[in-house]
């Protein structure tokens, strides 16, 4: 563990933010804000310590296994570092119906990188994720809530081209 | 056939229906009304029964049966949980209902807790939403200040309170007792049943699970009737479904049919798909989602018997698993002669192998399995006994898990082996031609 990482504080907007999610629960039922919070957590650093998990089991009385157990379970908490922009690529069958496989050869030589890796710049990571649920929207990704959609090759180039500035 | 097509989507054209402002003017909250002043939640409950209207999450459980069994032992909270986690490939229904027209949602959710009696409700929405659950928490916050939610609902003496919650990536916890899991915070393992969530759900208390779509139908039904929603239908299947519509078509999106107009209808008709892409042919459809057995072109329009084929829960299920299908979620996926099947069914067994909860060793390790049969056939490293195999796997999962995932995994599998054997075979007899690029695959881009 690095000395960074060991200083995980949410903002204090968010503290108060926890705090409201906590009451919405039954007496004794404040793991239910686990989801919650943990989305909070993501949103500030980007990605989901060791270090903020520990915390999040503190904020909310639990064993920090309880932590680890779920977001190892759930797909959308990234447990390593990425970058300014995660790119949630959807690959499951509908979107490749609309083309989506193209698209998305376009996207990574675009990128200058493959699936979960990030450029050099730290600005994009890639990720490819099951359905989207847009699948007549397709194809499609999501960067953080946005989603984009009906991609094609020259629609890439202007969002990643947007994105870079 | 009755005259009334549009129950949950008449109003989904109007700008600004987002809004409680427009909403309201439209008639909206005016099923609270009458549900709160004007009836018991007994005659709720009598009417959706009527209703005769199935669970629109795929399984077309009776909703009003499914009310029925809620257990209601004194002094224990009862809890309504609105399933909104829709993931299933193909289905994007409750996406486009709760980000175009979220109020009918939070209506909905009234009135049914209403004729449950329960006073705290959660909408669980895929996480990856989170715009969408922006928009139901402000639609919430302006129904709460008009008075239709929070302590003593239009001076009845009903409390309601609504909380949406984010779910975190997982397509199981659209099943409905892992979604209750996931809610208590916990991995989105399913439970054992009995007990069912009837009675013993959400943190143990008496708990009803319903898709948003089958919620967002019970306001017009308090309006309306139960009689009169079971007159639009044909049978079993009453009511209006929203079809998601996507792949080889040439209107892809969101449709909401009467049940009982053709398949055909529905694909022809510039109403709704507007037909196969132009310049092509249909080769297969998916019609439920992808967890239905797929349909090669002879057996979309008519069953084996010669029967014309319907949007109904009957008509695509007949012939069972030979020569039908089912409605499902209504996930409507639409495959040309461009589409490779072998591709596509690799594609949809990777899927249910990525999320899979791994709590059962059929599932857990049978879906890897298929997907790595299906991946070497697919780069032309496959053998004619893989197809065999692959048969063995599926029928191995099939019925052996606690939760439905196994069947769903297994299902489009062995329909794909099924109808589209000799494509499994070329595969494996021209492993050249089977991986060059271009030669055969998964469509171009339909909307570029």
């Amino acid at each position: 563990m690095t000395e960074i990482e060991e200083k995980v504080v949410l903002s204090p907007e968010r503290l108060v933010k926890v705090q409201e999610i906590i009451k919405r629960y039954p007496e004794g039922q404040q793991k239910s804000a686990l989801l919650p919070i943990l989305h909070l957590v993501q949103e500030q650093f980007g990605w989901i310590s060791a270090p903020a998990m520990d915390m999040v089991a503190e904020l909310l009385d639990l064993q920090p296994v309880e932590v680890y157990e779920v977001t190892t379970f759930y797909t959308m908490f990234h447990l390593e570092p990425v970058g300014k922009h995660v790119i949630e690529y959807c690959r499951t069958g509908p979107c490749c119906n609309m083309g989506a496989e193209g698209v998305y050869e376009h996207l990574k030589s675009k990128l200058g990188i493959k699936e979960k890796e990030t450029t050099s710049d730290g600005v994009f990571t890639l990720k490819e994720v099951e359905c989207l649920a847009a699948c007549g929207w397709g194809p499609c990704f999501q960067i953080r809530e946005k989603f984009y959609l009906h991609l094609s090759n020259d629609k890439v180039d202007e969002i990643i081209d947007e994105l870079r500035k | 056939m009755a005259e009334i097509t549009k129950i949950l989507t008449e109003h989904t054209d109007k700008p600004g229906i987002e809004t409680y402002k427009v909403y309201r003017e439209n008639g909206g909250y005016n099923a609270v009304e009458k549900a709160l002043k004007e009836m018991t939640s007994e005659a709720i409950v009598e009417e959706v029964k009527k209703s005769g209207m199935r669970g629109r999450g795929g399984a077309g459980f009776p909703m009003g049966m499914k009310w029925s069994f809620l257990a209601k032992p004194e002094g224990v909270p009862r809890y309504l949980v609105c399933n909104a986690d829709e993931s299933e490939p193909g289905t994007f229904k409750d996406h486009y209902l709760m980000k175009t027209i979220p109020h009918l949602l939070i209506e909905g959710m009234i009135v049914s807790s209403f004729a449950l009696g329960a006073n705290k409700g959660f909408i669980y929405v895929r996480g990856e939403l989170m715009y969408v659950i922006k928009i139901l928490e402000q639609a919430i916050e302006e129904a709460k200040e008009a008075g239709f939610l929070g302590k003593n609902i239009l001076g009845t003496g009903f409390d309601l309170e609504l909380i949406v919650q984010p779910g975190g990536g997982a397509y199981i916890c659209g099943e409905e007792t892992a979604l209750l899991e996931s809610l208590e915070g916990k991995r989105g393992n399913p439970r054992n049943k009995p007990p069912f969530p009837a009675v013993k759900g959400l943190y143990q208390c008496p708990t009803v699970v319903n898709n948003v779509e089958s919620i967002a139908n019970t306001p017009w039904i308090v309006l309306n009737g139960g009689d009169k929603y079971a007159s639009i239908g044909i049978g079993r299947s009453t009511g209006t479904k929203l079809i998601s519509a996507s792949g080889h078509i040439n209107k892809p999106g969101v449709y909401e049919v009467p049940l009982g107009i053709s398949v055909r209808e529905f694909m022809e008709s510039d109403e709704y798909c507007g037909g196969v892409r132009h310049g092509h042919q249909l080769k297969a459809l998916v019609a439920g989602g992808s967890s239905v057995p797929i349909l090669p072109a002879e057996l979309v329009y008519t069953t084996a018997e010669g029967n014309e084929r319907l949007m109904t829960y009957e008509s695509l299920a007949d012939g069972g698993f030979v020569s039908g299908t089912m409605l499902g979620s209504g996930g409507f996926i639409v495959m040309d002669e461009t589409t490779c099947i072998v591709r596509n069914t690799w594609n949809f067994a990777r899927f249910y192998a990525h999320e899979s909860c791994g709590q059962c060793s059929p599932c857990r390790e049978g879906t890897g399995w298929m997907t790595k049969v299906l991946e070497r056939i697919e780069n032309g490293k496959g053998s004619m006994s893989d197809i065999d195999l692959l048969v063995d796997v599926a029928k191995k999962i099939e019925g052996n898990t606690i939760c439905p995932l196994g069947d769903a995994a297994a299902w489009p599998v062995a329909s794909a082996i099924r109808h589209f054997r000799d494509e499994f075979e070329w595969h494996i007899t021209h492993p050249l031609e089977a991986t060059r690029p271009g030669a055969i695959y998964m469509g171009e881009p339909v909307l570029a």
